[in-house]
């Protein structure tokens, strides 16, 4: 299955789950409490979800790794590597 | 038949207007291979460079040898990775093909030493993880990678870290296995490449890498990037 078939299934399962509970037919009817908390539970879960991602998000990009050393380190291989083509009889 | 089955290695470099980053690329991992001992071959793939790279290729095969150089050129105007590397593996002779840009971003490193470690399919180089990271990239640059690769893992679940990557190390039976099986171009043909690989339950290693931006040159980069990775990216999640 592609992802975006297991995507939605899995929205299908949770809808329905949802659909039933929240929006009780008389046979299922669960007490009043748990279906008012029910109702507004996808778009309770929409905002975590986009709360976790600017978090993530966030969080990756203050650690993403700036590499000093390594550019450094380039810096030194390419003078290194000029000088010995040269020598060896490359012309730039 | 090779002495004692040892393991060589053909470095696939695709280029287009490097002349000047070229022959310290080659230097590099001349270098670099030359030190741990290992066999190695790098095959350049130019695409009808106006500014003299096939020249000082040219040059290059006569410093290290023409069985250490191989230079081959294609004429396209839709030049994609795919392509370069389609052309390159014809001619590679090694059991292990090392993927890379030639415009010296990736900082050469011994990649392979991993492959060893885990006897993996596939080793693919990280910026996101480890002592992995980026070198000349300002704030936008950052949050767009960031971002961008926070909605790959969501949608595609890849169980790699850095799927836009371009630094990696395949065996050879494996690429040529990917190659019959994915479509798309640019960005979107290197995830593409995990994504399969995983679907086909290849195992894939990772590897720290920096990746150092433009020393020399201008970045081929354009504007509508952002685009068509989206739609790359819709495409995989719908395809895969």
């Amino acid at each position: 299955m592609t992802k975006l078939g297991q995507w939605l299934c899995g929205l299908a399962l949770l809808g329905s789950a949802w659909a039933a509970l929240a929006l009780a037919p008389p046979g299922l009817r669960l007490p009043a409490p748990y279906r008012q908390a029910l109702l507004p539970l996808p778009v309770y879960l929409l905002v975590a979800f986009g709360c976790y991602s600017l978090a993530t998000v966030g969080y990756r990009l203050a650690t993403f790794n700036d590499c000093e050393e390594a550019a450094a380190e380039l810096q030194e291989h390419i003078r290194a590597a000029r000088a010995d083509l040269r020598r060896q009889g490359l012309r730039f | 038949m090779a002495a004692g089955g040892a393991d060589k290695f053909s470095v696939l470099l695709p280029t287009y207007n490097e002349r000047e980053n070229l022959p310290l690329v080659v230097w590099l991992l001349a270098r670099t291979f030359q030190e741990s001992g290992n066999n190695f071959e790098i095959i350049i793939i130019d695409d009808g460079s106006p500014d003299g790279t096939q020249e000082v290729a040219e040059q290059l095969e006569k410093i290290y040898g023409s069985d250490k150089i191989v230079m081959r050129e294609i004429i396209s105007v839709l030049f994609s990775s795919g392509t370069a590397y389609i052309h390159g593996m014809k001619h590679a002779t090694g059991n292990f093909i090392v993927i890379m840009d030639a415009d010296l971003s990736h900082h050469v490193s011994l990649h392979f030493i991993k492959q060893k470690e885990g006897n993996f399919d596939i080793v693919s180089g990280t910026r996101y993880k480890g002592n992995g990271g980026v070198y000349g990239w300002d704030l936008k640059r950052k949050l767009i990678s960031r971002g961008a690769n926070f909605i790959t893992q969501v949608l595609l679940r890849p169980g790699a870290s850095d799927l836009t990557g371009s630094f990696r190390l395949y065996r050879k039976e494996v690429l040529q296995k990917l190659m019959e099986k994915c479509v798309s171009k640019g960005y979107v043909f290197q995830m593409e490449m995990i994504v399969r690989a995983r679907q086909l339950g290849y195992t894939i290693g990772e590897v720290p890498i920096s990746f150092v931006d433009r020393v020399y040159g201008e970045s081929k980069l354009g504007g509508n990037e952002i685009v068509s990775f989206l739609k790359g990216l819709l495409t995989l999640f719908a395809t895969t």
